[in-house]
């Protein structure tokens, strides 16, 4: 099948001048790519298929036929029962809309409280960490190390660090002449100053890294011009920075929003859900409601309700960006 | 002429209209900016420094920064341990890590290269198929993939944590990215000398994408080590799990051993933070790359 077309080829390719090489090379690749049979590109593509397949193509329907059965792991029977799992959500009266929606109001919580933080707090370690100075690269790792770690190490040791009574934290805050009796992981609001204050910690780094990968696109003409303008340094970052950087502040409003709606080892180690179940959040209500309680249906239909929560805040961000745009 | 006229806005010379201060405000910048380092990353050496403290010292008010009486018990303690083989654990992490990452790899790289360098029916739809889900949030597939990997008896075994994870879509997002810019002229040599497609898939393409390619390892690597949520739900007994949900044993079962849990936590982090010391620029590039091309 290849062989035909192929001394064609070689009779072009010889004699073909320097300067129309690359228009020569465009043509016999296109060529190169109709000889080749069609099975080969989903040969390649057949191992990567079969797990996107099993993994992720497919649990997703089967997620919605499972949030449409009383689908207890444990018990044999699994009965249709329609939206009732969903619907169930929306009654005070059932079982399961009180644990998700104080899951929900917790997640809600946290997301107001991180994401700006996490936008504002970031972006001056990026503004900081663009200056040229010696040692930047070491500065830079540093702020980065604790994203490193898993949340498992993050939510041992600040549960260490945070401890009331033998607690880091509170022996310095008592040094310093600050209230050292502070229950940040077992009372409210302190226990969200802490699972907010901790996220800002660990996650600060990546964020920084995606603005100063922003910060370096803008091109540098945009700061000559405005200082020839006369714009001081406040102007120069309002009026060139931050219009830079619109696209990378979507993208990290975005991830960002996502990643604090996903919230879940935090409040696992950190503060056990506590006080009562007030720091547990939605992701924690829902894997307890599916994966320790085995009612699978209501987790399923939790997990859809929570992923319209949170294409509707998405489509919200999407549009707060282009609004400002036009 | 440009040049010459951008040098003098450039920021270092601002500090040097005022003279002598210079000096001074950078000595006084590298100081602040080091003592928020240092604060910064002082809970990672207060968890460092306890790992090596006595179970009285780790706990003792007020804390100590450099241990009266440095040991390695707390390692040996919990190396040792009946309920929680922190050994174990640490080999079932790097295995699954290791082989996830290499999955990742291989699959992503095969399903690249077609969606960069070959025409066929369908490859749009495939393509926007898969970076669709870059989209899914993945609660949804929590669930159900519980009930899948419980179908195919992997519930409780290394595989639970090692293949569902496996199918990247920001991996094939990111080598295809890389792919398309490759230049032709290696590919088309090898074609006129006849190799076919897996030839010059696994000879020229791969080699030539080595840093991509040692990237999304190192990426892939780093979050199935620290993978806690799923891990957690799917290993239950003590030899099975890997660190992270190990760890969160290691907190039950001895609340007030902080010795303990931070040789625990040391151990865990020990190995990402070595590859992050010695990768630094790789991940940190290979992360901006994936958000400002997203």
């Amino acid at each position: 099948m290849s062989t035909p077309t192929r001394p064609t080829e070689r009779e072009v390719a010889a004699p073909a001048p320097a300067a129309d090489r690359l228009q020569a090379s465009t043509a016999r690749r296109s060529r190169s790519g109709r000889r080749t049979s069609w099975a080969t590109p989903w040969l390649f593509l057949l191992p990567y298929l079969v797990l996107f397949g099993t993994f992720v193509l497919a649990p997703i329907v089967y997620g919605v036929w499972i949030s449409l059965h009383d689908y207890d792991y444990t018990l044999p029977g699994k009965p249709w029962v329609g939206l009732r799992n969903y619907t169930n959500l929306f009654d005070s009266e059932s079982v399961t809309a009180g644990p998700f929606w104080d899951g929900m109001k917790a997640t809600a919580i946290f997301t107001v409280f991180s994401v700006p933080l996490l936008l504002v707090v970031p972006l001056a370690v990026a503004v900081v960490m663009n200056q040229r100075f010696r040692g930047r690269n070491l500065f830079r790792a540093v702020y980065f190390a604790p994203y490193v770690l898993g949340v498992a190490v993050i939510g041992v040791l600040w549960r260490f660090l945070l401890d009331r009574n033998i607690g880091i934290v509170n022996h310095y805050l008592g040094v310093v002449g600050l209230p050292d009796d502070i229950p940040w992981l077992t009372s409210v609001p302190e226990a969200w100053v802490a699972l907010v204050g901790v996220t800002v910690w660990w996650t600060l780094g990546f964020n920084a890294v995606i603005y100063l990968a922003g910060l370096q696109d803008i091109p540098n003409e945009l700061y000559e011009a405005a200082k020839v303008d006369g714009a001081n340094a406040w102007q120069r970052f309002r009026n060139v920075t931050l219009p830079g950087l619109r696209p990378v502040t979507s993208f990290v409003t975005m991830v960002t929003i996502i990643a604090s709606v996903n919230m879940f080892g935090q409040s696992y180690l950190m503060t056990l859900g506590q006080p009562g179940t007030d720091t547990r959040t939605a992701i924690y209500a829902i894997t307890e409601t599916g994966l320790r309680n085995f009612r699978m249906g209501d987790a399923a239909a939790m997990s859809y309700v929570l992923t319209l929560v949170l294409m509707l805040l998405s489509l919200a961000v999407f549009w707060l960006f282009r609004e400002r745009k036009s | 002429m440009a040049t010459v006229l951008e040098r003098p806005a450039a920021p270092e010379a601002t500090g040097e209209r005022r003279g002598r201060g210079r000096g001074g405000r950078l000595a006084a910048r590298y100081v602040v900016l080091t003592i928020l380092a240092l604060i910064f990353i002082s809970p990672l050496i207060f968890m460092f420094v306890t790992s090596f403290k006595t179970r009285q010292e780790a706990t003792a008010v007020p804390p100590s920064w450099i241990p009266d009486d440095p040991t390695l018990g707390a390692y040996r303690a919990i190396l040792d341990a009946e309920g929680t083989p922190v050994l174990r654990w640490f080999a079932n992490s790097m295995i699954a890590a290791a082989a996830n990452a290499a999955l990742v790899v291989a699959t992503a790289a095969m399903a690249a290269y077609p969606l960069a360098r070959m025409d066929f029916r369908f490859k749009r739809v495939v393509f926007a198929l898969i970076i669709g889900t870059l989209f899914v949030p993945p609660v949804i597939l929590i669930i159900p993939n519980y009930l899948i990997v419980g179908e195919l008896q992997w519930l409780d075994t290394l595989w639970a944590v090692i293949v569902p994870t496996a199918a990247s879509a920001f991996g094939v997002f990111f080598l295809r990215q890389f792919f398309l810019s490759l230049p032709n002229e290696l590919e088309e040599a090898a074609l006129l000398d006849g190799a076919n497609k897996w030839q010059i898939f696994s000879r020229v393409i791969l080699p030539l994408s080595r840093p991509a390619l040692v990237t999304l390892a190192l990426l892939a690597f780093l979050t199935n080590w620290n993978d806690f949520l799923w891990p957690v739900y799917v290993l239950f007994s003590p030899e099975t799990q890997t660190l992270p949900p190990g760890l969160s044993t290691l907190q039950s079962a001895n609340n007030v051993r902080y010795d303990l849990i931070m040789a625990g936590a040391v151990i865990a982090s020990a190995p990402v933070l070595a590859l992050f010391v010695f990768a630094q620029r790789f991940v940190i590039e290979g992360v901006s790359r994936s958000g400002l091309k997203g």
